[in-house]
Formats: structure tokens, sequence, C-alpha cells
């Protein structure tokens, strides 16, 4: 249980680091370029963190020789914990920035609860991370503003962007029994707790940004299956097969 | 490994001189992707102890996903090795979390002279809820010492900066954000 709420909080990680990474060489501007790649880049710090962590969880099955590698690598789309919002595609830059807004939003608020989990390695790991997160929300908080309240296009695409990504955010704060019996445990953050700040601080920021608030629509909730529960959109599949082509090609290649 | 909360200790601390010359080792490691600063400098050695004839070094990340950590953990077996017998281990300590409050003011200073804005405690961000948006506190110019400085980017060449330009003087600059 805990191995796979490990993997949840790694998933995130490393699916969106690897979509940013998507950016190298091809943002709109050389900052940018930067920017997008120094946040994956942490992102992927983290995700190893939580992965080696994860590693020395006795699950109880066959333990299969398990490393940082084995699970980024060899594990298919199904076996992936991460929030459908962070495997859509980067589409045009506000899509990008909006997925990173809601994304950070969340991360930032769920590290902040994670600081203070009874498992000591979470805390530690939460503790690291949250300071990396508050950065990360602060910048793409500025460019949702920056898009929503520049010109007419980029506030129509702003806009837009926060529409169609708006359904993927219900399941951040879903909490099913993998995750209550963690919460309960003191281990787990409580995600349906984090859903009030959450709505407010965006609230705040898309106000700034005079963008309206996207109307709740459809979304995976507590009883419907998603990210976390294995359950991807057709997007994982293609993102892994990019990222893990090259040891599954090569199963013994070293860097 | 975790929860190690030991501050770090003082250089040349304790009347050892394999601990003294160890600590000096390190303290001639200069970080890869900023060579003007030392690791220990940096706050990135959190501790040196020995158990039996094993050294054990603990060693903080500044960031996660910082590529220069395993050049400086390869660089400090290399410059240990040089100094004393015995097997060496280091091990990584998450918390507390690194932050620029332990970089050494002569670090700072060096920082400074090399063109990098050392890190101030302005603009650090504290809430989750309400990101600091466009308000940063003034950075000075390392150039010029003006504080007429505007913001380029969040990011910089390396995880550790951002980068400015000073208003008065023209010249863009790497700040040292406060972390």
């Amino acid at each position: 249980m805990l191995f796979d709420y490990l993997l949840r909080l790694a998933d995130n990680g490393l699916v969106l680091a690897q979509r940013l990474g998507e950016w190298v060489g091809r943002a709109p501007v050389l900052e940018e370029d930067i920017a997008s790649t120094n946040v994956g880049l942490d992102l992927l710090g983290q995700a190893r963190l939580w992965l080696a962590y994860a590693c020395e969880i006795d699950t109880g099955d066959a333990p299969p020789v398990r490393t940082e590698d084995r699970l980024a690598y060899y594990r298919d789309a199904g076996e992936f914990r991460n929030l459908l919002l962070v495997e859509q595609p980067n589409g045009n830059y506000a899509d990008t920035i909006a997925r990173q807004y809601l994304f950070d939003q969340w991360h930032v608020l769920l590290l902040a609860a994670l600081t203070a989990s009874c498992d000591a390695r979470i805390a530690a790991i939460a503790a690291k991370a949250v300071k990396e997160a508050r950065y990360h929300v602060e910048r793409s908080a500025d460019w949702v503003i920056r898009l929503g309240d520049g010109s007419a296009e980029s506030h129509a695409r702003m806009q837009d962007a926060m529409d169609a990504l708006w359904m993927y955010t219900g399941e951040m704060f879903a909490v099913d029994a993998t995750e209550r019996a963690l919460v309960d445990a003191g281990i787990a953050a409580d995600a349906q707790a984090l859903q009030s700040p959450w709505i407010e601080a965006v609230r705040a920021v898309l106000s700034e940004a005079t963008l309206a608030m996207p109307r709740d629509d459809w979304m995976q909730g507590v009883h419907a299956r998603g990210g976390k529960q294995g359950r991807h959109t057709e997007h994982l599949s293609r993102l892994l097969a990019e990222m893990q082509i090259l040891p599954r090609s090569y199963p013994d290649a070293i860097w | 490994m975790q929860g190690d909360t030991r501050t770090m200790s003082p250089p040349h601390a304790g009347n050892d001189d394999a601990m003294a010359s160890v600590w000096r080792a390190l303290g001639s490691i200069v970080d890869p992707e900023i060579p003007v600063v030392s690791i220990v400098e940096l706050g990135i050695v959190r501790n040196v102890a020995r158990a039996g004839h094993e050294w054990i070094i603990t060693l903080t990340p500044t960031y996660s996903g910082c590529p220069a950590t395993r050049v400086i953990e390869a660089d400090v077996r290399a410059a240990v090795a040089r100094i004393v017998e015995g097997p060496l281990r280091i091990v990584t300590a998450l918390s507390p979390p690194w932050s620029t409050d332990w970089v050494a003011p002569e670090a700072r200073r060096k920082l400074a002279d090399a063109g990098i804005a050392p890190p101030g405690s302005g603009n650090r961000p504290a809430s989750e809820t309400r990101p600091l948006l466009f308000r940063r506190a003034a950075v000075k110019c390392p150039n010029c010492g003006s504080l007429r400085t505007e913001e380029l980017s969040r990011f910089g060449s390396t995880a550790c900066k951002s980068q400015y330009r000073c208003l008065d003087c023209r010249e863009p600059f790497d700040y040292f954000k406060p972390h």
C-alpha cells in the first residue's frame, strides 16, 4: 500500500519531467526553455527520491530486483500511478503553463502537508521538495497572469487551456481506499483537505489573470478510476514509448 | 538515509589531525558548476565522522535534481582517499533541507566577485497559497552595486540561479536564488 502511494508521488514528477523535457530546444523563448527544463529537473530529482524509497518497501510478493531504473523504464502504462493531468500533451505554451500551474498549486499544498507525515522518510523528502515546489508555483502563476492578462490571443488560449484541463483536476482530491488507510495511519496527506485551499489559490490567480474559473464538469472522483489506479489516457503510453525505448531496446546500455 | 539533524561541524573541530586534514581536503573541492566556492562554504558538507576505521561523510543535495551531486560525491571520494586510509562512506542527508542560509559569508563575497549576486533573504517564497506574484525584493547588481535591477528569468544557467539585468550598467548577471 505504501509502495503504491510512493509510486503515485514519484510518477507525477517522472511523467511531468518527461513532458517538460519535450520542450528542450523548442520552447517559445530561450529563458522558458531553460525554466521548463529546470523545473523538470527538480521534479525528476524528487521522483528519484520517492522511487528510491519505494525500492526499499517490502511488498510481500516475490520481489523482483527493484531499482529506480527498473521502476522507471520497465513498467507499462497500466502500472503507472500518476495523475491524468500531468500526462496531457504539451499543446501550445498556454496549455503547458495551465497544466503546470494547476499541478504546482496542488503539489505545493500536498508536499507541505506531507512534511507532517509520521513516516520520517516521507516527511524529509517532502520538506526538501516543498521548497522547490514553492518556487515552481510562483513561476507558473506568473505566466498564467502574463498570458491571461496579455493580448486577446494569449488570453483566449489561456482560458481554453484552463477549461480543457479542468476536468483532470478532480482526481487530485479524490481519496480512495489505499490513500484513506494511509491517511488514517498518519502517513499520507489527506488530499480531500487540499481542495478548498487549492480552489482559493487558483481563484485568486485566475482573477488576477482576468480569467474565468472553469465550470466543474465530469471528473474522476472517489468512485471513478483514474491515473492513481492505473487507468490512463491514451497519451501516457506514447510518452512512455519514447521515455523507455532505449533501456528496453538495449537493456545493458550505460550512459 | 534520513534524519541527520546535526549541524555542520566547524572545520578543524577538535585536535584530531586526520579529521582536520579531511576537512581541509573537503574545503579545497569547488562546486563543479560554480567553481569559485567550495562545497564546505556552500553548506553541502554537513558532517565528517569516524566509526572505527571507516570515514563517514554526510552531504546534502542543494536541489533534488542537481546534476552536480554525483560529481561532488566522486570529488569527495577522490580527495579523501588521497588524505586518509580506510573505507569511506558517503551519506546523503535530506533533512534538514539545504538552505542558502548555510552559505558562508566568505562564499557570498566570492560569488559577488565572480559576478554572481549572492543569495539574499528578501524574496524567498514562503506561502503555499499566496505566491509572491511579480513582487520580488531588489537584488544588488554585482558589477556596479545598483539596486535598480530586474529579473529576466526565474531560472538561469544552473538550478540554483536565476537571471537578472542591471538597469543602470545594463549588464546581465546571475542571481543565486535564496532557497
